[in-house]
C-alpha cells in the first residue's frame, strides 16, 4: 500500500472568522510527551489582541440581538460539528500526553457540557431575571443582558473541558469573546476555532489567540473596550498591578479566585458574564 | 375620530388644536406633590378670601324654592353677617326656573347669577331643546351659563358633533359667559379629559368645568391639574385664556387651597381671580368661614357658629 | 359675569405660601459624636474630630470623631468577633427579627431622622420626609424578610456570607445609602463596618442609636466616621472579606485598583451621566415634570440624575420653553420649609465644583439659562441651571456634575437617540418619554444602562435592583439581585 504522508496543520490565530498568523510573525512550539514536534503555534501579540477586540466588538451587537432560541440553535450546531470531530480532539489531547480513555472521556464530557449550555440560551432569563413587586403603580422587571466583549484566559487543564466550560457560558447569552490560550492547550483551542468557523457562529463572536497569556493579559486588562476579563486560566504570578489595570474602565473581573472551580457548570457562571438591567414603567389608563 | 384624537377641529378658518397625551401615574404624582404645599399666616388669610371670591355658591335641587334661593343669595353677598371684611362670592348657581329670583336678590351687589342649562345634567335632549333652554336662562337674566358636554357624542367618537353643539350653545349665550361641564367622571381617563378640554375650548367655552356634581368622581386634584395643563396648552396655541371651574365634592378649605395651588403653579397667578377660576360648591363656604374664624380668634370654631342657609 | 378687566374683585393675588418651616424640636444634636464600635460610642484613638455643618446656614452642628487606622482595626476586629461569635451562629429568622425592629424604629422616629437629614445635608424636608426616610425603613423591611429565606434565592446553589463587610457610603442620601448597604449585608449574615460620608454623618449615628436600642449584638454593625483617609484604611484592611462602595467613579477606580491584588469581592455603585430622552409623542407635561424631577431632585446630587436631556428636534424648541417655564416656579430656599423644591448644595467643595464646571460650559460656548431666584446669603446654593446649544463634545455633556445642571441636545431618530445616549463611559441609568409601547421596549433594550425609567424617572424601591453598566460600577443593590454581592457560593444543593 502506498504510504500517505500526513499533511500537517498550521496552527494559526482565529480573528473575525479568519485564520491569520500573528502580525508579529512569532510562533511557539508544542511538543509531544516524547519530545516530537506537534506544532509551531502562532504566538499572538498585543496588536493581535487589538484586532481581536475590534472583531469581537463589531460582532457583539449582532450576536446579542439574535433571538435566544437562535443562539441556542447555533451553539447546538457547534456541538454537532464537534461530535463529528471527536477523534481529532481526542488525538490532540492524547498527543500531549493524555491516556486515550481519559482523552475520549474529556471530549465526550466537553461536548455534553456545550450542549448543556446551549440549552440555557433561552432559559437563563427565567433563573436570573425577575419581576419585582415595587410599592407603587409601576411594572418593574429585571432582565439579564450580555456585558459586551469579554476576554477569557482559558485554563490549561483540563484543556478542552476547561476552555468550553468558560467559553460556552460567556457567549451563550450574547457576549463576544477573545480566548487566550497557551502551551499544549493551544492545540484543542485551534481545533475548536476550526469547528466554530465551520458552524453557524458569526465571525468575530469567538476569537482565539494562542499566546503567552502572561504577555497578552495585561493588555486585555487595561483595554478600555473590553468589558470583562475571566482570569480562570491566568498565570498564578500575574502581578497585582496588572490586575489593577482593570480599574481603568471599571472592568468586571471573574474567575480565578482561590477555590473556584474552573469547570463549574452552572447558570450562575453564565450570570458572571451578564449585566442586570431593571426597567420601570407606570401602570395607568 | 377617537376620543383621544391628537387634533381637535376648531371650525372653518382656524388651525386645529393639538392634544398632548397624558400619563396617569405621573400626573397623579405631580398633583400629590402640589397637595403637600403648606400655607401659613397672612398668606392663609389671603388665600381663604380668594377662595370665597371664587365660589359659585350652588343649589341645584328639584326642591329649590324662591325662599331657598333668596337665602342662598343673602349668604352669597354677605357670607359672614358679623364680618363685613369677608368678600362676596363670585356667583350663585341655580336652575333656569330660579334665575329670576336670584337676579332680584343679588341686583347691584356684584354677585353674578349663573344658570345650568341645556338639559342639565345629562344633556340628553334634542339640540333645539337644549338651545332653547339656554336662551331662556339668558332671557331671565343669567350672566353665566353652565352646560354639559355631549358625552354621548364624544365617547362615540363624534367629536365634530360634540364640538359644534358647544359652538351653537355659545351663540345662544349671547353676552353671557359659557362654562362647559366635561363630567370628567364619565370620560374614562385623563387622555379623554384633556381631549374634551381642548374640544370645549376650541368650540368657544369661556370656562371648562369638571363636573355636574350629580355623579361620583367629580373634581380631584389630578383632574384639575390635567385641565389646567390643557388650558395652558390652549393659551399657548391660540392666545386665548380660558377659565377653570372645579365642582363636585369640594367641601373643605383645604381642598380649595389645593386647587388654588394647582392652578397657581400650573397656569400662573393670572388665573387666580374669579374671572378665570371658580369653585362650584355649597358647603365649602362655611368651612372656609370656620377656618377664617380660627385665624381671627386662635380658637377652633364649630358648625353652630356659621349660618346654615 | 362682570368682565375680568374691570372687576373690582380681581385684585391681584400673590400665591405666596409664607414660610412653613418644619419644627426642629424633634432633634437634639449633641456637641460631640463618637465612633460606634462594638455596641458603644467611643472616642477616636487619635483624639481627632471633624466638624459637620448645616450647608443651608453654614452653622456648626457638631464635632464628630475622625476614625483612624487604629479605630478601623478595632471596628474590623469587633465585626470579626461578632461574626465568629453570636451573629454567625444565629438563625436567619432571628437575624430578620432584629432587622424588622430596626425598620419599625426608623418609621417611629421618621420625623427625627428626616429633620436631621435635612439639617446635616441640605436636602428639602419634603424629600427627606417623603423619600429618604420611608425608603430606608422599607429597605430594612424588605431584606428582613429575606434573612430566613436565602435557600430559595438562588436555586441549586448553597450560599454563605462572606464574613466582615466594609461599606463606604456617600453624602447625597446619607441614611438611605446606609440602609441600602446594611440591610442586605445583615440579612445574609455578614457583619459590617460602615463609613458614612464626612459631610453627613449624623443620621448614620442616629441609626447607631436605633441599632443599640433594638439590641443588635455588639459588633454586628460598627460605624466609623471620617473622611477619605478613614475610608482608605477600611479599603486597605486585610481583615475585611467584602467591600461595597457608593461614590464617584474616580474613587471607585482607586478602590478597584487598591483591592484587585487581593481579589476582594467588590460592589461599586459609581457615577453617571444619564440620558433622558423625550420623543415628540410624549405626554409632554408629565415629561417636563420627569425631566425636572430627574435633574433637580436632591439638587442633582444623584448618581442616576437625568443630566442629559435628549429631545427630538421637531419639538425641541417648544419643549425647552415648557421646561424653562416649569423651572421658573421651582422654589429654592430653606430646606426645612415644607414648600421648598430645591435645597442647599451639600458642601462648599461641591458648590465650587459645580461652579467651575458650569463656567467651563459657558467658556465652551453652551447657552446658560437660570431662572430668576434669590439665593440665600448664607449657606451653599446653586440655582437650577439648563444649558442649551450643547454639543456631544462639550464637557458639561460628558462629565458628571452632580449638581442641578441639565444639558439639552437634540436628536432626529430613535437610533440617533440611542447612539448619543450610549456615547459615554457611564451606564447607570436612562430615561425615555414616549407614548409608543414598542419604541419603549426597543429603546430599553438598546440603552446600555442598569436602570431604565420609561415614562417616569428617579423611582427607587427595595424590591428593584439598582446598579450600573460600564464605568458606573458593578453589582446590584435592591431586590433579589442585591443579595448576591453579600453571599459566596458554598457548593451545590445535593
Amino acid at each position: 500500500m502506498a504510504g500517505h504522508m500526513p499533511v500537517d496543520k498550521t496552527y494559526k490565530l482565529f480573528i473575525g472568522g479568519a485564520f491569520p498568523r500573528s502580525e508579529s510573525g512569532r510562533t511557539f512550539q508544542v511538543r509531544s510527551a516524547d519530545g516530537g514536534l506537534l506544532a509551531n503555534v502562532s504566538r499572538a501579540s498585543r496588536k493581535d489582541l487589538r484586532e481581536a477586540v475590534r472583531a469581537a466588538r463589531s460582532a457583539q451587537a449582532g450576536w446579542s440581538s439574535r433571538t435566544a432560541y437562535n443562539r441556542g440553535q447555533i451553539l447546538y450546531r457547534v456541538a454537532e460539528v464537534m461530535e463529528s470531530r471527536r477523534a481529532e480532539f481526542a488525538t490532540a489531547l492524547r498527543d500531549t500526553g493524555r491516556p486515550a480513555r481519559s482523552a475520549r472521556r474529556e471530549v465526550d464530557a466537553s461536548i455534553d457540557r456545550w450542549v448543556w449550555y446551549a440549552g440555557w440560551a433561552d432559559k437563563v432569563h427565567h433563573v436570573l431575571g425577575s419581576v419585582n413587586p415595587v410599592a407603587g403603580p409601576y411594572f418593574n422587571f429585571t432582565v439579564p443582558e450580555p456585558t459586551g466583549v469579554v476576554v477569557i484566559a482559558a485554563p490549561d487543564e483540563p484543556p478542552l473541558m476547561g476552555l468550553l466550560s468558560r467559553l460556552a457560558p460567556a457567549i451563550v447569552s450574547g457576549n463576544t469573546a477573545i480566548v487566550l490560550t497557551g502551551g499544549a492547550a493551544s492545540l484543542v483551542a485551534v481545533s475548536l476555532a476550526e469547528v466554530l468557523a465551520t458552524s453557524d457562529v458569526p465571525a468575530g463572536v469567538v476569537n482565539v489567540l494562542t499566546c503567552d497569556k502572561a504577555e497578552v493579559l495585561p493588555w486585555a486588562l487595561s483595554h478600555l473596550d473590553v468589558n470583562l476579563v475571566d482570569l480562570t486560566g491566568a498565570p498564578d504570578d500575574l502581578g497585582d498591578e496588572v490586575v489593577a489595570g482593570a480599574a481603568e474602565n471599571v472592568k468586571r473581573i471573574v474567575g480565578g479566585r482561590e477555590g473556584s472551580d474552573p469547570v463549574e457548570a452552572s447558570p450562575y457562571v453564565i450570570g458572571d458574564f451578564l449585566e442586570m438591567k431593571t426597567i420601570w414603567h407606570p401602570i395607568g389608563r | 375620530m377617537s376620543a383621544t384624537a391628537p387634533f381637535i377641529p376648531t371650525g372653518a378658518g382656524s388651525r386645529p388644536v393639538r392634544v398632548a397625551p397624558v400619563d396617569e401615574v405621573a400626573l397623579e404624582a405631580r398633583a400629590a406633590v402640589l397637595c403637600t404645599r403648606s400655607i401659613k399666616t397672612t398668606s392663609k388669610r389671603a388665600a381663604l378670601h380668594l377662595a370665597i371670591r371664587c365660589i359659585d355658591l350652588t343649589t341645584l335641587e328639584g326642591a329649590d324654592t324662591p325662599d331657598k334661593v333668596a337665602s342662598l343669595c343673602q349668604k352669597a353677598v354677605r357670607p359672614d353677617p358679623s364680618d363685613p371684611g369677608i368678600p362676596s362670592v363670585a356667583a350663585v348657581c341655580v336652575y333656569p326656573e330660579m334665575v329670576g329670583h336670584a337676579v332680584d336678590a343679588v341686583a347691584g351687589t356684584g354677585v353674578a347669577v349663573a344658570s345650568v342649562a341645556g338639559a342639565f345634567p345629562a344633556g340628553m335632549s334634542a339640540i333645539d331643546v337644549r338651545t332653547a333652554d339656554i336662551a331662556d336662562a339668558v332671557r331671565r337674566g343669567a350672566d353665566e351659563i353652565d352646560i354639559v358636554l355631549n358625552r354621548s357624542a364624544f365617547l362615540a367618537g363624534d367629536l365634530g358633533r360634540a364640538h359644534d353643539e358647544i359652538a351653537t350653545a355659545k351663540e345662544a349665550c349671547g353676552p353671557a359667559h359659557l362654562k362647559v361641564i366635561l363630567e370628567t367622571g364619565e370620560l374614562g381617563g385623563y387622555d379623554q379629559i384633556r381631549s374634551a378640554s381642548m374640544l370645549a375650548m376650541a368650540a368657544g367655552a369661556d370656562f371648562i368645568k369638571t363636573s355636574t356634581g350629580k355623579i361620583p368622581g367629580a373634581a380631584t386634584p389630578p383632574t384639575m391639574l390635567c385641565m389646567s395643563e390643557a388650558i395652558r396648552d390652549f393659551a399657548d396655541q391660540t392666545g386665548t385664556a380660558v377659565g377653570l371651574k372645579g365642582a363636585g365634592g369640594i367641601r373643605t378649605a383645604k381642598q380649595a387651597w389645593h386647587y388654588l395651588v394647582i392652578v397657581g403653579e400650573t397656569l400662573g397667578q393670572d388665573w387666580l381671580t374669579p374671572a378665570r377660576f371658580r369653585l362650584g360648591a355649597s358647603s365649602l363656604l362655611n368651612d372656609v368661614l370656620l377656618q377664617l374664624g380660627k385665624l381671627d380668634t386662635g380658637r377652633y370654631s364649630g358648625p353652630d357658629y356659621v349660618t346654615v342657609d | 359675569m362682570t368682565p375680568p378687566d374691570n372687576d373690582p374683585r380681581t385684585e391681584p393675588f400673590d400665591l405666596d405660601y409664607a414660610p412653613a418651616p418644619q419644627s426642629t424640636a424633634v432633634v437634639d444634636i449633641a456637641d460631640e459624636y463618637g465612633l460606634f464600635i462594638d455596641g458603644d460610642f467611643v472616642e477616636s484613638r487619635s483624639g481627632r474630630t471633624f466638624a459637620t455643618t448645616n450647608p443651608a446656614t453654614e452653622e456648626h452642628l457638631a464635632d464628630v470623631a475622625e476614625g483612624s487606622k487604629d479605630d478601623v482595626d478595632r471596628a474590623v476586629a469587633a465585626a470579626r468577633n461578632a461574626y465568629e461569635g453570636h451573629w454567625g451562629a444565629l438563625s436567619g429568622r432571628e437575624r430578620g427579627k432584629y432587622m424588622f425592629r430596626i425598620a419599625r424604629q426608623i418609621q417611629e422616629r421618621a420625623r427625627q431622622f428626616a429633620v436631621l437629614e435635612t439639617i446635616d445635608g441640605g436636602k428639602p424636608i419634603r424629600e427627606s420626609r417623603d423619600v429618604d426616610i420611608p425608603l430606608s425603613a422599607a429597605w430594612f423591611f424588605y431584606y428582613a424578610g429575606w434573612a430566613d429565606k436565602l435557600e430559595y434565592a438562588f436555586p441549586g446553589r448553597r450560599v454563605a456570607p462572606h464574613g466582615v463587610a466594609g461599606q463606604i457610603i456617600p453624602w447625597n442620601f446619607p441614611l438611605m445609602m446606609a440602609a441600602w448597604k446594611l440591610a442586605p449585608a445583615l440579612a445574609t449574615g455578614n457583619t459590617v463596618v460602615l463609613k458614612p460620608a464626612e459631610t453627613t454623618p449624623l443620621t448614620a449615628l442616629l441609626l447607631a442609636d436605633v441599632i443599640r436600642d433594638v439590641g443588635l449584638p455588639p459588633g454586628v454593625v460598627n460605624i466609623v466616621t471620617g473622611a477619605g483617609a478613614t475610608g482608605a484604611a477600611l479599603v486597605d484592611h486585610t481583615g475585611i472579606d467584602k467591600l461595597a462602595f457608593t461614590g464617584s467613579t474616580e474613587v471607585g477606580k482607586r478602590i478597584q485598583r487598591a483591592t484587585s491584588g487581593r481579589r476582594l469581592p467588590l460592589t461599586l455603585e459609581l457615577g453617571g451621566k444619564a440620558a433622558h430622552i423625550v420623543f415628540d409623542d410624549s405626554a409632554v407635561d408629565q415629561a417636563v415634570e420627569g425631566i425636572v424631577n430627574g435633574i433637580y431632585f436632591n439638587q442633582g446630587h444623584v448618581c442616576c440624575a437625568g443630566s442629559r436631556l435628549l429631545v427630538q428636534e421637531s419639538v425641541a424648541e417648544e419643549f425647552t420653553l415648557r421646561l424653562k417655564r416649569r423651572m421658573a416656579v421651582l422654589r429654592l430656599g430653606d430646606p426645612l420649609d415644607k414648600n421648598t423644591d430645591v435645597g442647599a448644595i451639600n458642601s462648599a467643595e461641591q458648590l465650587r465644583r459645580i461652579t467651575d464646571m458650569v463656567d467651563a460650559g459657558v467658556a465652551e460656548g453652551a447657552d446658560l439659562h437660570q431662572p430668576d431666584c434669590d439665593l440665600p446669603e448664607r449657606g451653599y446654593w446653586y440655582p437650577p441651571t439648563v444649558f442649551t446649544g450643547v454639543q456631544q463634545s462639550h464637557s458639561v455633556a460628558r462629565d458628571e456634575i452632580f449638581g442641578p445642571v441639565l444639558t439639552v441636545q437634540t436628536f432626529r431618530t430613535p437610533q440617533e437617540a440611542v447612539d448619543k445616549a450610549n456615547n459615554t463611559p457611564y451606564g447607570l441609568s436612562a430615561g425615555i418619554w414616549t407614548e409608543k409601547g414598542s419604541r419603549i421596549l426597543w429603546m430599553a433594550e438598546q440603552l446600555r444602562a442598569g436602570v431604565v425609567w420609561a415614562n417616569t424617572y428617579n423611582q427607587f424601591d427595595p424590591a428593584s435592583p439598582f446598579g450600573g453598566y460600564k464605568e458606573s460600577g458593578f453589582g446590584r443593590e435592591g431586590g433579589l439581585h442585591g443579595l448576591a454581592p453579600y453571599l459566596r457560593a458554598a457548593g451545590r444543593v445535593a
